[in-house]
């Protein structure tokens, strides 16, 4: 679905005369291979270079060098640009930021329509896709007086009706609150669930990861760990040096194990924890 | 206060003004808006109020809500009564201190100056109110489609209208937040005088800025992630096509008009002195 | 130093079909150098209730005291109430204004009356407060990082020297480390120098590692106010509200049904270890 072959790009800075003053490394050697039909996170501190790559995905940045391939598409070529953005949707950070429309359901419809989908089309998708997220009958609101995590499931919704193959989601739950977040988070599970949308989530809440197929872990630009969740959050003392965190579970877990206490690694969910615990307690 | 301007924000309601087509709206508001100018003595005025007064009622749209927009302009309406009434000479004199006097020529200009720009704001929000940003701007591009020809980019000046409409309440909200932020931090917006309270603005306006700009910069990336490149091989979603209401209203609207002209006219055949 | 809210109610556009009581009832007492934690779902009036307490809504009926005087009284001074409860909004790096770091810290201070030098002495110790050398005050605060800009903001209300600091939300849209180093920071403040912090926050993790007191709103009013541990014992009453216990309450209680006896109430990693070990060494 995307791959990525000694992915770079650096943001340039610029004095006054628009000569290139400074380049700073965002993306450095990336080298990824994402099947379709996956969930796959990127976990990374702010300024690890996660967005960065995100952005390369939909085509919004080119590679500076190495190549990304979205369903075989090489980004770089420009008249692929359009197929590109329609077979791999984005969904940002800010909710206020990326609705276009005074009306859910003509927000929904943007994307079809740049397209050129016929009208009756639209209507279909804009229909279907509202249904996916579970905002069919907000579709005559007005965005403003929606939450956070509602405006969220519209942004995505503008997505799937444009037919994607491929959602990335950059840190779409950065700005919400916990019940906005888990909200986002399901339905981007059930969208991977049911409608087979390989699901690029890009994030820094480590609850959101613990569900993914697979899991990157950047810093400064590079992929520094990768694996199923299990295998990147047994890393405890690895992922605090990232900046980065793992869930309650396995923290506990990890400071039972300091205390002399034999548990396995990778420990990821409450309930793991309590039948691991009871079942040393019952051998004791 | 800012939070009051009504300009630009839908209100949702079924009703035969919000289904009628955008371009029926724009064309009415403005032969209402030249109407108004056109207008002339009580009677003219009475058949503006009559008509606007039918309108804002098939339109379900709240009394209460639509004079919200009023708030925001009372401020120029108070000083535009405040010229009128004192500085326009006339024939009696109605009322004098020192140099200060008013005649009935300066009442009569100062009421119907007053009337007008209020029946002004109300014909305009009653569009705004009952037609979605979309459905305006996609009226707007429709009826200044023939510009096209003349390369004039109608397209793009319709998208920019409607992220301009949508951002409004957004924009007004930071504001109030600025602010808010700003007073916490001992700001003072309301003492001293003119130069004082300009160079108070700068700790609002610098923020507001760049996140206007922080916001533009996301937008046009969300919106070209999304396809969006122009007009060019755009479908609509809500295509407009005339429907048998929209002819009624056209007929109603010009109807409207030919009153007003005809009243204009008969007004100033008799020549009734004080109207 | 303390603040008292005494029935205070506070209504929107009062009077229109707009009206939303958005704060009903309200009694609170902060004393002194207390950490409070105020938790609630977004539209529950939390964020009401603290721009209340530094005078930048006005009750609608109700009175506040600080300090025993009554900030709606004739001769009281806002401008002072605001230089004593210092008011960090949700994402405060939104307000920064300035060319450089230390001018923008300096406008608390200089909007109160103080000269130049002794704002500069003042934004100066703020910075070194919230973790930011000399290095930064000369640069833009537009180049620095998420993390380095808020904590310039909150440098910027820490400036006018407040009895009282509270920060809403705080942590919102920064990385674990951030969030970590930030909340770590604003705990000195408050064990070292006995400011009184009031933390707005979503996050029942933070609360409950952090807070001594927490207050729950719900539908504007105040639905539970004690400690971490017994406001946490009531995790259904609080999921009701939209809310929720710290991840180790569920831990603990899930350990308890399958009839392990542990300690139910702790709610940080470290007291779950104290409580886990001390359960597995019993007999």
């Amino acid at each position: 679905m995307v791959r990525a072959e000694g992915l770079t790009f650096y943001y340039e800075r610029l004095d006054e005369e628009g000569n290139v003053e400074s380049k700073k490394r965002a993306v450095d050697h990336v080298d990824l291979h994402i099947r379709p039909g996956k969930f796959i996170a990127i976990l990374g501190h702010n300024g690890s270079g996660k967005s960065t790559l995100a952005k390369h995905i939909n085509a919004i940045l080119t590679p500076a060098e190495g190549t990304l391939w979205v369903d075989g598409m090489d980004t770089k070529e420009e008249e692929k640009l359009w197929d590109i953005r329609q077979d791999a949707g984005m969904v940002f950070q800010n909710p206020d930021n990326q609705i276009i429309g005074t009306v859910v359901e003509e927000d929904v419809g943007f994307g079809p329509e740049n397209l050129g989908v016929p009208t009756d089309e639209i209507w279909k998708r804009v229909e279907e896709s509202l249904d996916a997220v579970g905002m069919l009958k907000y579709r005559h609101h007005s965005p403003n007086k929606l939450s956070g995590g509602q405006k969220q499931r519209v942004a995505i919704a503008g997505v799937m009706a444009m037919h994607p193959r491929c959602i990335v989601l950059d840190e779409p739950t950065a700005m919400l609150d916990p019940n906005g977040r888990k909200s986002v988070i399901q339905t981007a599970q059930r969208l991977n669930r049911e409608e087979g949308i390989t699901i690029i989530l890009i994030t820094h809440y480590m609850e959101e990861v613990v569900e993914a197929d697979h899991v990157f872990v950047m810093d400064e630009g590079r992929v520094v760990m990768e694996g199923s969740p299990r295998q990147v959050f047994s890393q405890v003392e690895e992922l605090k040096k990232l900046r980065l965190d793992v869930p309650q579970a396995t923290l506990l877990a990890f400071e039972l194990q300091k205390r002399g206490v034999r548990l396995p690694d990778g420990i990821l969910r409450n309930e793991e924890l309590v039948d691991e615990l009871c079942r040393l307690k019952s051998k004791m | 206060m800012i939070r009051d301007i009504t300009l630009g924000q839908y209100y949702p309601a079924k009703s035969v003004i919000h289904r009628l087509d955008p371009r029926v709206k724009l064309v009415t508001t403005m032969i209402f808006i030249v109407s108004l100018f056109v207008a002339k003595g009580i009677m003219g005025y009475l058949v503006a109020t009559l008509f606007l007064g039918a309108v804002i009622r098939m339109s379900k749209v709240p009394f209460g809500y639509m004079t919200k927009g009023l708030r925001a302009i009372v401020m120029l309406l108070m000083i535009t009564v405040i010229f009128n009434l004192f500085l326009i000479d006339g024939d009696f004199v109605l009322w004098r201190f020192g140099f200060l006097r008013i005649t009935d020529k300066g009442l009569k200009t100062a009421v119907f100056m007053a009337v007008r720009l209020i029946y002004l704001i109300l014909g305009s929000s009653v569009m705004t109110l009952t037609t979605t940003p979309n459905d305006l701007t996609d009226g707007l591009e429709k009826l200044l489609g023939p510009l096209k020809r003349l390369h004039v980019p109608v397209h793009e000046i319709a998208m920019m209208m409607s992220i301009a409409l949508r951002f409004i309440p957004i924009l007004l909200e930071e504001t109030d937040k600025i602010m808010k932020a700003q007073i916490a931090r001992g700001a003072d917006f309301e003492t001293g005088n003119l130069i004082q309270k300009a160079k108070a603005m700068v700790p609002l306006l610098v923020p507001l800025f760049i996140s206007a700009f922080r916001r533009a910069n996301d937008l046009a990336m969300a919106m070209e992630a999304r396809c969006y490149h122009g007009g060019n091989g755009r479908t609509k979603m809500k295509p407009l096509h005339y429907q048998r209401r929209d002819r009624a209203a056209y007929a109603v609207v010009w109807g409207y008009f030919v009153l007003m002209i005809a009243v204009k006219w008969s007004t100033s055949y008799y020549a009734v002195m004080w109207l | 130093m303390s603040i008292k809210v005494k029935n205070v109610n506070y209504t929107y556009a009062e009077g229109t079909a707009y009206e939303i009581h958005a704060l009903k009832d309200i009694n609170l007492e902060i004393p002194d150098g207390q950490f409070i934690g105020l938790i609630g779902h977004t539209g529950s009036g939390k964020s009401t209730l603290v721009q209340h307490l530094n005078g930048l809504v006005k009750a609608t009926s109700g009175r506040i005291y600080f300090n025993e005087r009554d900030i709606y009284g004739e001769n009281f001074s806002m401008k002072e109430l605001r230089s004593k409860v210092g008011l960090v909004f949700q994402y405060p790096e939104h307000q920064l204004f300035e060319v450089d770091v230390l001018s923008d810290v300096c406008f608390g201070p200089r909007n109160l009356g103080c000269s130049q030098a002794e704002a500069e002495k003042k934004a100066r110790e703020a910075l070194h407060m919230v973790g930011l050398g000399a290095e930064y005050e000369k640069r833009s605060p537009f180049e620095l990082s998420g993390g380095q800009k808020r904590r310039v903001a909150i440098a910027g209300v820490l400036a006018m020297e407040p009895q009282v600091l509270i920060l809403d939300e705080p942590t919102a849209g920064l990385d674990p480390k951030g969030r970590d180093e930030i909340l770590d920071q604003i705990e000195s403040l408050q064990k070292e120098r006995g400011i009184t912090v009031v933390l707005v926050s979503h996050s029942m993790e933070d609360v409950a590692r952090y807070v001594d007191r927490i207050i729950v709103m719900d539908h504007g009013e105040v639905r539970f106010d004690g400690t971490p541990k017994e406001v946490f014992r009531h995790y259904k009453e609080l999921e009701k509200m939209g809310l929720a216990a710290p991840q180790m309450t569920y831990l603990m209680q899930g350990l308890r049904e399958k009839g392990a006896d542990v300690d139910a109430d702790a709610t940080t990693i470290e007291e779950a270890a104290d409580a886990v070990e001390h359960w597995l060494k019993s007999k």
